[in-house]
């Protein structure tokens, strides 16, 4: 009796602790790897979303709040800078063939970061969305600090615009190798410079699981799509209202 | 490798650095990408144990959104408010940008490649 006092003891100190939640981070994401890779890759069994799902179930079962949450997750969200950083090393292996076809990234670059961001606005204006949404999902295709910032600067909701950055980059993960066969792009480097200007990090990690030379460009792409869309997007919503 | 774990930290630092002193219009990590490409540009080869490091999270990349991910928690209202023209806006406006990037990469890129 005794021990299992202790043990209920344990336990609700144990579920509160950072040890916890990066633990059920952990062990969530290993279990939809284990799904994704039984299930043939199958996109509907991305890993990333279904370690979503979990980890908020998990969350909402228990009454967890999320800051409670990131405390312990913040040591995995962390990494995600060193991360980025060590692009540089896929980008360096494929340097030649970046410097080769410079012209094309540019303007390949800034064409899908314009689609990004008109298709965004434009559909979701025609379905009904306000001012607010709209300013929220315009820069939804770059990575979250900056689509954040940019989100704030146009008055929209940045923590909402993290959130539609996040299933943007699991859309694109889901979707993005089927569109691409189905559009007949079979060049690795025009399949990552894709993934990567739609769909940021998420589809950067995709690609890299792919193919290293897709892994480099959509790397590329992500950092790109950063700077276009910082730069643009401000002047393009002058101009659209 | 834990030396090369220090020098991609130490560009990550050096990026934001740089984006908070120059009020740049990029994150502090693309930044230090940059750096690290610098850094091999001028090293002219990349050490065995930085691809090491490199390589290692990379692979764990797609966990590291799982955090962020969960933040969705935080707007199941708005969310379900305006579900329809968000839910629209993303599906479309993602596979029309994979779409046209890609297939006009795949056309422009062309020469490039055969020249390779």
């Amino acid at each position: 009796m005794d021990n299992l006092e202790n043990l209920a003891e344990t336990w609700v100190y144990l579920s509160a602790s950072p040890l916890f939640h990066l633990t059920l981070t952990l062990v969530a994401f290993q279990g939809a790897s284990w799904l994704f890779e039984k299930g043939g890759r199958n996109p509907l069994l991305n890993p990333v979303l279904g370690a979503v799902i979990v980890v908020v179930a998990v969350l909402v079962a228990t009454g967890t709040d999320y800051a409670t949450y990131f405390e312990g997750a913040q040591f995995v969200h962390f990494l995600l800078g060193p991360a980025t950083v060590s692009l540089a090393v896929p980008l360096y292996r494929q340097w030649a063939l970046v410097r080769r076809s410079a012209l094309a990234i540019t303007v390949s670059l800034l064409c899908g970061s314009l689609t990004a961001i008109l298709t965004a606005v434009g559909v979701a204006g025609l379905a009904g969305g306000g001012g607010e949404v709209l300013a929220s999902i315009a820069p939804k295709s770059v990575t979250a600090p900056v689509a954040m910032a940019i989100a704030e600067e146009l008055g929209g909701v940045p923590s909402l615009t993290a959130v539609l950055v996040i299933v943007t980059g699991i859309l694109g993960a889901m979707l993005g190798p089927m569109v691409l066969t189905f559009a007949g792009v079979r060049d690795w480097s025009a399949r990552g410079l894709a993934m990567g200007t739609a769909s940021h990090g998420i589809g950067t990690a995709r690609a890299l699981q792919v193919n290293e030379t897709a892994g480099a460009f959509a790397g590329l792409a992500m950092g790109l799509n950063a700077l276009a869309t910082a730069l643009l997007l401000p002047i393009l919503w002058g101009l659209l209202f | 490798m834990l030396g090369y774990l220090t020098l991609i930290f130490t560009c990550q630092l050096a990026g934001e650095l740089l984006v908070g002193t120059l009020a740049m219009p990029v994150p502090g990590p693309v930044v230090g990408m940059v750096l690290l490409l610098l850094y091999l540009a001028l090293r002219r080869s990349v050490p065995e144990g930085l691809g090491q490091a490199a390589g290692g999270l990379q692979r764990a990349m797609s966990l590291l959104f799982v955090p962020a991910g969960a933040g969705v928690m935080l707007h199941f209202h708005l969310l379900a408010e305006a579900a329809l023209p968000l839910g629209l806006g993303l599906l479309v406006s993602t596979v029309a940008t994979i779409a046209i990037t890609g297939l006009l990469m795949s056309w422009l890129g062309r020469g490039a490649r055969d020249d390779g």
